[in-house]
Formats: structure tokens, C-alpha cells, sequence
């Protein structure tokens, strides 16, 4: 149980998306969730042990991390990827309803041919986009809300090296150095850059959707 | 012998439940499991070594970590997570037991072995009892164990051998309490999709 697992319900979702939808989701996957895992894992992998404070004070160095650092980076990103990747979930939860109503409707005897049932692909229209269109709106708003989360908890997005403690048991203001904090503020960077880009499509998702459904309005009533 | 058992588990029983029950499974898989698995493991991966105490007396800290945590809050969010899952195997075996009925008579007995009527109801019924009792006893449990949702910075203990009051800081507090928080929060979640559920069945 593991991002694959994530992986292989998001790839069902993905049949049912627009081509904006498949972009932003081999995004997800290939330039946030296989980063966090093959990289970003291994340079958060020993911050608390690699934490060090000019002090012997025991708990000193303790309380000093979990001061500066309430919530890791790295668990920030990963529940801000869950997060981001549910709302496709909606859609998903959406088309198999629609595809167990048709196949209730077959059994109770109404005429529909199985094959084209199997096969058919299912528009993005009516009820189904609006659950599409709520789901891109969910999306963008988890992404601003998580944005600003990190902003907030660390004021800005740079790791600086060096942070001044003196939260008790430290005896007074104590240096503490923060490990690898330019590849931690790279990597940060990058998560953030990928998090726009991300941003971007679903909001370029959101207007292709509804210019499609305006343009189709006009047609109806002509 | 990985979570991966539990996930199949669940899968196989998502053919057989309501609508709301995809919902649970949903939750349980993804609110859960995942964040398990990805963010919560690791903070508490080395919440021994990191513990210290302000003493240098042998076995004082061994002592007081087991005082304050005689089970991880890992570990019991673990077994939280096997026995609320647990009950799904009694439809599980209730489907399977219908079938294999069928197949020994040789002839249709039931409209649908899977479709949720008769005694497939009962046994549905009480499993969803089930994972609502073991919901609340661990949260239960939770709270009496550790005084609270809340992780202290610091803890004071004074068992043997250490020689006097002793000052202990606990590593990861915070983030400790906002998954600790977390868990509880998709566990309630998990309680009122079960209670639905079940008034959706009664009520049919």
C-alpha cells in the first residue's frame, strides 16, 4: 500500500478526463509524486538526526525542532498530493454510478446493447460536469490552500542554515544548524514550480470547460 | 505480509457493499492507509532513540519511554486500522458460502449471491456494528492511555532508576499531535458513514 496504489485508481480516472486533465495528471505523477519519493524522501531522511545545536543541553536540540519545524516539508507535500489527487476520485465514484444505473436498467429489461454499454465513452456532459468542474474547482483551492500553508509555517520558501532557539530547556539563544538546507530549499523550489504549473492547467481545464458548455448554449437555442 | 493484504481484503468486498460502503472503503484506503503509510511511519520511526532525558543515569530513559508510551500511538493506530477492516470479511465469507451453496445444488437459489438481502443483510448489519464498536473503543483507548489527543514537549518522571524528578523531551510533539488529530477526525468520519449506512439498510 503505497503511491501505487493511488497511482492505479487515478489511472482509471484518467480515461474520463480531457487531454488538459491527462497533461496535469502525468504531471502529478511524474514531476511531484516520483520526485517526493525518489528524491525528496532521501534529503528530509535524517533532518532530525542531522540537526545540530551548539548546546549540550539535553532536549534542547528537541525542542528546538519541533519549534522551527511543526510540520515537515515532506509530510506537507505528501498530504498535500492526497489532498490534490482526491477530488478525481468524485469523478470517478460519479461514472461508475452512471454505468451501474445503465446496467440496473438492462437487467430490469430495457433495451440496451452490452457491447456499446462496455465500450462507451463517457461525455463530459450534463450532471457529469458539473462533478467534473467541482472537482477542478476542489483541486485548485486544496493547491492555494497548501501554498499558503507552507508559505505561512515557514515564512517564505527559503531553508535557512542557521536558526536561533531559545525555547527552554535551552540555557539562553542557542544556534541551531538545519541540515542540507540549500538542496532542501532547491527542492522546495521545485515542488513549488511544479504546484503552479499544476495550478495552471486546472484553471486552463476549468476555462476550456466552460467556454465548451457556453459555445454548445447558443447551438441549443438557434 | 504487507498492507497490500488489507487492500485486496477491501477491494474484494467493495464488490458487494452500498454505495455509502464504496465511500468508507474510499476513506479507509486513501485518509488512512496512505497517510499511514506515507507521512505518519516516518514521524514516529525513531521516537526512541530520539527521546531524551536531562540524566546521564543508565536506564533511566529506557524506563520512562515505556512509562509514558507503553504502546506507540503507531502501533495502535495500526491494529485500529487491521480490526476496523476485519469485519468486512464476514460478508466476505457470507457471499462465498452462498455460492458455494449454489454450486452444490447444482441450481439457482438466489437471485444474486452478492445482492444485500435476507441473511447477507444480517450479516452486513452486524459487521458494520462491528467496525463501529472497534472505531470507538480504540479512540476510547487512545484517549485513556495518553491523557488526550495532546503530545507533550516535555514529560517529568521520576521512576527508578532515575535518581530524582528527571526532565524527558519528546521528539516531533507537534507534528505528532496534527496526525495524532488527523486520525481521530477521519475515524469520526468513519463512524458517521457506518451509522448512515447502517439507518440506509434498516431503513430500505
Amino acid at each position: 500500500m503505497d503511491w501505487g496504489t493511488l497511482q492505479a485508481v487515478l489511472g482509471g480516472v484518467n480515461k474520463h478526463s480531457t487531454s488538459i486533465g491527462k497533461i496535469w495528471l502525468t504531471v502529478l505523477f511524474i514531476f511531484r509524486i516520483m520526485i517526493l519519493v525518489v528524491a525528496a524522501e532521501r534529503v528530509w531522511g535524517d533532518e532530525q538526526a542531522d540537526f545540530v545545536c551548539n548546546t549540550l543541553q539535553p532536549g534542547c536540540r528537541n525542542v528546538c525542532y519541533d519549534h522551527f519545524f511543526p510540520i515537515s516539508h515532506i509530510r506537507l507535500w505528501a498530504l498535500q498530493l492526497i489532498f490534490v489527487s482526491t477530488p478525481a476520485l468524485l469523478v470517478a465514484m460519479h461514472v461508475a454510478y452512471t454505468k451501474h444505473e445503465k446496467k440496473r436498467r438492462f437487467r430490469n429489461g430495457e433495451k440496451i446493447d452490452i457491447e456499446e454499454l462496455k465500450n462507451a465513452k463517457i461525455h463530459i456532459q450534463g450532471p457529469l460536469w458539473w462533478t467534473y468542474t467541482s472537482s477542478i474547482f476542489f483541486r485548485i483551492v486544496f493547491e492555494a490552500v497548501f501554498m499558503y500553508v507552507f508559505y505561512y509555517m515557514y515564512d517564505g520558501f527559503q531553508m535557512p542554515r542557521l536558526v536561533k532557539c531559545n525555547a527552554w530547556p535551552c540555557p539562553n539563544t542557542v544556534d541551531c544548524f538545519v541540515s542540507r538546507p540549500t538542496e532542501k530549499t532547491t527542492f522546495t523550489i521545485f515542488m513549488l514550480a511544479v504546484s503552479g504549473i499544476c495550478m495552471l492547467l486546472n484553471l486552463a481545464e476549468l476555462c476550456y470547460l466552460v467556454i465548451k458548455i457556453c459555445m454548445k448554449e447558443p447551438r441549443k437555442t438557434t | 505480509m504487507s498492507w497490500r493484504f488489507l487492500r485486496d481484503l477491501l477491494s474484494g468486498v467493495n464488490k458487494y457493499s452500498t454505495g455509502i460502503g464504496r465511500m468508507w472503503v474510499a476513506v479507509v484506503f486513501i485518509f488512512r492507509l496512505l497517510v499511514y503509510v506515507v507521512a505518519a511511519e516516518n514521524i514516529w520511526k525513531y521516537e526512541h532513540d530520539e527521546f531524551e532525558c536531562n540524566i546521564k543515569q543508565p536506564g533511566c530513559e529506557n524506563v520512562c519511554f515505556d512509562h509514558f508510551f507503553p504502546v506507540s500511538h503507531i502501533r495502535l493506530w495500526a491494529l485500529q486500522l487491521i480490526m476496523v477492516s476485519t469485519p468486512s470479511l464476514l460478508v466476505v465469507f457470507h457471499v462465498a458460502y452462498r455460492e458455494n451453496r449454489e454450486k452444490h445444488h447444482n441450481q439457482k437459489l438466489y437471485k444474486n449471491p452478492g445482492e444485500i438481502d435476507g441473511g447477507l443483510l444480517y450479516t452486513y448489519l452486524i459487521s458494520l456494528i462491528l467496525k463501529t464498536g472497534f472505531e470507538i473503543v480504540f479512540i476510547v483507548l487512545f484517549y485513556k492511555l495518553y491523557s488526550g489527543f495532546k503530545v507533550p514537549r516535555l514529560v517529568k518522571c521520576d521512576i527508578r532508576p532515575c535518581p530524582s524528578t528527571v526532565d524527558c523531551y519528546i521528539s516531533k510533539p507537534t507534528e505528532k499531535m496534527i496526525f495524532l488529530c488527523f486520525l481521530v477526525a477521519t475515524s469520526c468520519l468513519c463512524i458517521v458513514l457506518n451509522l448512515s449506512e447502517m439507518s440506509y439498510l434498516i431503513f430500505k
